[in-house]
């Protein structure tokens, strides 16, 4: 089971530190890091849902997740805060980055490196994959629903709404209980 | 509503942020065609400044909205701009999560969640293709990603950072064997 609630400040302050950090993108992967491997704020499943809600609904994909978050452990005052720690550091280290922009492109290999992070983002992103597609793998139908939901977004570039207003209620369909 | 006050950010981020539907770089496009070809404030290849000063600061990608407030505004302008792209979509958000959590636990709400897991799962595996594919990385890229899964997976305590050093160092390292 997963802990009680965290403070409005714990809250804050790990997204804080995640906006802050978060080079190169992959911020799912620094969530999923902080609120469930580390601090089992959330379980996996939880947090894996949320991030499907938040993926269908309109507005950056992070900010929905730490809305979700930040609402399940601590109500709006817990949304508030994840959301606002999470966007306060990089509005200043944007225009931070705007005024000195032109010396850092000036540095030898600034892009390169910038890419070298952004791949190593990525593998934040495989962890969460790995967890869930091992935890899939106990029932047939959550691989199955897995593997057409990354087939069909990632390959084939399906529509991601049209993906998951079909794979999702046969999903939860099979996962039903019975009698109910 | 004046295009030359800052108040025309709201006009122009707030339809945005209530359409982004996959998330902001969904409409990027969108607010590039708005910004510089609709009401010219800016050429096109500063729109793709602000996008790459964007992408290289830490932070979603989203805040090439504060860039674009701050381009034409200074300081008020990237706030409104901020708050414009996304408080509508969050307030939106939050309505939803709300009455989601506020069933959790029962039976149903378990089986949705059991359901919807997976789905959420293949998106993520379907993002890590997308950006993989469209980083100018190739395999290196490909390398850098699985490796910093690896190292996760021996060291899950691993900090992050510590990738990001050891994935620059391979990249830069790779550009300079490998011009």
């Amino acid at each position: 089971m997963s802990a009680p609630s965290p403070s409005i400040t714990a809250i804050f302050l790990v997204f804080f530190r995640i906006g802050l950090l978060s080079f190169g993108g992959g911020l799912i992967g620094w969530v999923f890091r902080e609120v469930v491997l580390i601090r089992h704020w959330l379980e996996e499943d939880e947090f894996l849902s949320g991030m499907a809600l938040g993926q269908i609904l309109p507005g950056a994909n992070i900010a929905n997740l730490t809305i979700f978050v930040g609402q399940r452990l601590r109500g709006l005052a817990g949304a508030a805060a994840g959301l606002f720690g999470l966007l306060v550091g990089p509005f200043f280290a944007v225009l931070a980055l705007a005024a000195g922009y032109r010396m850092l492109q000036s540095l030898p290999h600034a892009e390169d490196a910038m890419e070298g992070v952004a791949a190593a983002a990525v593998g934040l992103l495989i962890v969460i994959v790995a967890r869930g597609a091992r935890s899939a793998m106990g029932r047939p139908s959550a691989a199955l629903a897995f593997l057409a939901t990354f087939a069909a977004v990632g390959i084939m570039h399906w529509s991601l709404l049209l993906v998951v207003a079909v794979v999702g209620p046969l999903s939860v369909w099979a996962a039903w209980p019975k009698g109910a | 509503m004046r295009d030359d006050l800052p108040w025309a950010l709201v006009v122009v981020f707030v339809p945005f942020s209530l359409v982004s539907i996959g998330g902001g770089p969904s409409v990027f496009a969108g607010i590039q065609h708005q910004v510089v070809d609709i009401r010219q404030w800016m050429s096109s290849s500063e729109f793709v400044g602000l996008f790459a000063i964007s992408r290289a600061a830490p932070g979603p990608g989203s805040m090439l909205s504060t860039l674009v407030g701050w381009h034409m505004w200074g300081f008020s302008g990237a706030v409104i701009a901020t708050l414009a792209f996304f408080l509508p979509s969050s307030v939106l958000c939050y309505g939803v999560v709300r009455v989601w959590n506020r069933y959790r636990g029962r039976p149903w709400h378990t089986a949705m969640e059991q359901g919807l897991a997976p789905v959420g799962n293949g998106l993520v595996a379907a993002g890590v293709i997308s950006i993989l594919g469209i980083s100018g990385g190739g395999v290196v890229s490909w390398i850098i990603a699985f490796g910093a899964a690896g190292l996760l997976a021996l060291r899950p305590k691993l900090h992050p950072m510590i990738l990001f050093v050891i994935g620059a160092a391979v990249f830069v390292g790779t550009r300079i064997v490998m011009p």
